[in-house]
């Protein structure tokens, strides 16, 4: 977004205004009506001191970011998606709501979005609208600020009406390490609510399959329910978010990773029955049907009787959860799908019913084998929702 | 979910692989070699490994893997001919998803996609018919693939083409029928079958009767079953009563979507629209007489093949490629020289690693971990 600067003022001197009904080359022109785009559309809806002067990159100030932690975990994201507008979101929701979960499934804080959009020229300003008030506000619930961006405009047939890139910037406490490789025989996998809702409603949505449903995507930013789980359980082994290929990729990558095997629990696995029927009807395995708002998170078995009837562990392999910075680390989100993804985060690992466990690895061992209630190994796992 | 999860209880299907344990001890043929069942549907070899069928029963009997999965039995060159008609320049080619990665002899229709055919997936014949409508100066092809399940579904699309008079959609016509077939591999001298599980939702169309020379000729208990764990199970447990009782009848586990008669309606289109073909190639299994239809001179001008030319060549199958020796149920899956290796779900060299309803897919996708068992047994017999 490179217009004139200005000095730090949230809004230009005068609101500048795009009165085109359709997205033109012109809007990416470089020229006036470029700017107008611009500031109308993007700056007057992201409105942040970051962005406000409009130079060509944001200068983020480095001691409020090592405050927070001693790394910075940095991601990117393109997401273009058919159709645009579903049920539960649409791009927008996705571009943010994505880039911030592969920040936070770090145990990274999301801090700083950039945006950049490729537009198909005749694409309807309300439309673009519509899409940027939706990063608006996702962006605000997950209290992170989009500081930097990019117009281009192509001909029509040149892209299929709006792509949208986000990457993102976040900083990764002290202590906390995640990742795939850390998953341990004796472990416990969790998920935070139905899975494959957003895989559904995305087929829904394209109209093809004269299916009628309600399902909606979960499609919602993670950060705060990661913030609660470091908070709750500081040595969470492995955590992702389980967006294009389902929970049984991710659990394949943790397998491989971390050599082990892991053992899924068919009847706990968190379906909704639509969906359930669905994929019924097409074939489809809901374990391998995207996510926008699950996370899968393998952590260490209950340990013995804490104090707290939450998991406090009781040889942290972490930091201590007293000098992890996390936002309103004691409230879990009310955004977080209802009851689910509360609980799962404060309760879960102690829950009796959460049974998946991960064995080592051993090849061609029949244990991992499939059979009623339990698939292949490394397929998939979980736990239905442990409310109380 | 209602009328589903019936059909998937745990102990039932425990309580029914107990009784067929028992059942299995009363046989003395049992004894000397397992019983061989053949499964003649891929919908009924997907189950079988997705729920893990095959580990719930004792050593003394065993699945032998049917050719009844379209996309496993399309021969390289009828794939060829897809792709030659996908890269006219006029023409949207349609298809179900499931035969997009199939491998021709130079690419597959996915990769005819990349390089600029035309191609679209669609989930229904009609889907096919309205984007002809909505693209009058185009040719909408339909690739027609598929037993007696899906024929009468094209069928009904191509007198509803013919009724409304849309001039610019054609079927490239790949139906085959299942009872030659099934003839074919009761005379192949290598095999040792001791029954049948029937293709259900072929018998919804065409009913139990087409079944009754399996029984009545060939003295090979059949039972037509259903498609959930439990029907599987079920009606394992007949067939294996019919042997252990000396019988050989055609039975009907599936009597609640089966009727003895089949669906008259659908067979009166399949009838009115398709005609035997003197033969048809099958992937593995060479040419087969009259197990191929084709579209009646009279709807002639909605057959693709007379109306575009296809190359229509025989394509050998890539050498490394034991696609047939699996078809006919010769070696498992896992035994072929590329299974898992060279031919993959990923990059599939044969049409067996191809759909979810190939025996090969099924195994790399559900069976691996049980293939060293099978290895060692394999080894040790």
């Amino acid at each position: 977004m490179n217009a004139r600067a200005h000095p730090a003022s949230l809004t230009p001197r005068r609101r500048a205004t795009v009165r085109d009904e359709h997205v033109t080359l012109a809007h990416g022109g470089g020229g006036k009506a470029m700017r107008n785009l611009i500031e109308d559309v993007f700056v007057g809806a992201f409105d942040n001191p970051l962005l406000g002067p409009l130079e060509d990159q944001a200068v983020l100030p480095l001691a409020a970011l090592a405050a927070l932690g001693d790394r910075l975990a940095f991601t990117t994201d393109s997401y273009v998606v058919s159709p645009l507008f579903f049920n539960g979101g649409d791009i927008g929701t996705l571009a943010v709501a994505g880039t911030v979960n592969d920040l936070a499934v770090s145990g990274a804080r999301p801090l700083f979005l950039s945006c950049a959009v490729v537009i198909e020229e005749g694409f309807p300003v309300e439309a673009l609208r519509r899409v940027v008030a939706s990063m608006k506000s996702v962006a605000a619930e997950a209290r992170v600020q989009i500081v930097t961006g990019d117009t281009k405009v192509v001909e029509r047939g040149a892209a299929d009406k709006l792509f949208i890139n986000t990457a993102g910037i976040g900083v990764v406490p002290t202590g906390v390490s995640i990742s795939a490789a850390n998953a341990r025989p004796g472990d416990v996998v969790i998920v935070n609510g139905t899975l494959g809702d957003h895989g559904t409603a995305i087929l829904i949505a394209r109209g093809q399959l004269a299916l009628e449903s309600d399902i909606a995507s979960d499609c919602r930013p993670l950060a705060d329910l990661v913030a609660a789980m470091l908070a709750t359980c500081p040595a969470i082994h492995c955590l992702r978010d389980a967006t294009r290929g389902g929970v049984a990729t991710v659990l394949n990558e943790f397998a491989a990773s971390s050599q082990v095997a892991i053992r899924i629990d068919e009847t706990a696995v968190p379906l909704r029955e639509d969906v359930k029927g669905a994929c019924e009807i097409l074939g489809l395995d809901p374990l391998y049907l995207a996510n926008e708002g699950k996370l899968v998170a393998i952590v260490p078995p209950t340990p013995r009787r804490a104090s707290s009837p939450r998991c406090a562990p009781t040889r942290p392999v972490a930091t201590p959860p007293s000098s992890v910075p996390s936002p309103r680390r004691r409230t879990v989100p009310s955004s977080c799908a209802p009851g689910s993804a509360a609980s799962a985060s404060s309760t879960c690992w102690s829950a009796s019913s959460c049974r998946a466990s991960a064995e080592r690895a051993t090849p061609c061992t029949s244990s991992a084998s499939p059979a009623t209630s339990s698939r292949s190994a490394a397929s998939t796992p979980t736990a239905r929702r442990c409310a109380g | 979910m209602k009328y589903v999860d019936e059909f998937r209880d745990p102990a039932k299907a425990q309580a029914l692989a107990r009784e067929i344990r028992d059942l299995l001890a009363t046989i003395p043929r049992a004894r000397e070699r397992p019983l061989q069942i053949m499964e003649v549907c891929g919908g009924h070899t997907h189950s079988i490994f997705r729920y893990g069928i095959q580990q719930l029963l004792p050593d003394s009997v065993e699945f032998v893997h049917g050719p009844g999965c379209p996309v496993c039995v399309l021969p390289m060159g009828r794939v060829d001919d897809c792709i030659a008609l996908a890269e006219r320049p006029e023409v949207i080619f349609t298809t179900f998803g499931d035969a997009m990665r199939v491998p021709g002899s130079k690419k597959s229709l996915l990769q005819a996609k990349a390089a600029g055919a035309d191609v679209r997936m669609v989930y229904s014949p009609l889907d096919a018919l309205k984007l002809a409508r909505e693209n009058p100066r185009r040719e909408v092809v339909f690739f027609g693939l598929g037993f007696e399940t899906t024929m009468p579904s094209t069928a009904m699309t191509v007198l509803q083409a013919d009724a409304d008079g849309v001039a610019n959609f054609s079927l490239f016509c790949n139906h085959i029928t299942i009872i030659p077939t099934i003839k074919a591999i009761l005379d192949s001298p290598d095999l040792q079958l001791d029954g049948f599980l029937g293709p259900g939702h072929v018998g919804m169309v065409i009913g139990t009767r087409p079944f009754d020379f399996i029984a009545g000729h060939y003295g090979k208990p059949i039972t037509i079953a259903g498609f959930e764990p439990l029907d599987v199970l079920q009606s394992m447990w007949m067939v294996l009563k019919q042997i252990a009782e000396g019988r050989a009848e055609v039975e009907n586990q599936y009597t609640r979507i089966v009727p003895e008669d089949g669906n008259a309606a659908a067979l009166d289109a399949i009838g009115e629209v398709f005609e035997l073909r003197e033969f048809f190639e099958w992937r593995g299994l060479g040419s087969i007489d009259h197990s191929g239809v084709r579209v009646r001179d009279r709807y002639a001008r909605f057959d693709a093949e007379r109306r575009f030319g296809v190359p229509n060549l025989n394509i050998a199958d890539p050498k490394s490629c034991q696609c047939g020796e699996v078809l006919k149920g010769v070696i498992k899956p896992h035994q072929c020289k590329v299974f898992g290796s060279a031919c993959t779900p990923e990059t599939p060299l044969g049409s067996l690693m191809v759909s979810s309803e190939g025996a090969c897919a099924a195994y790399h996708q559900y069976g691996r971990i049980d293939t060293s068992a099978l290895r060692k047994r394999a080894v040790a017999a």
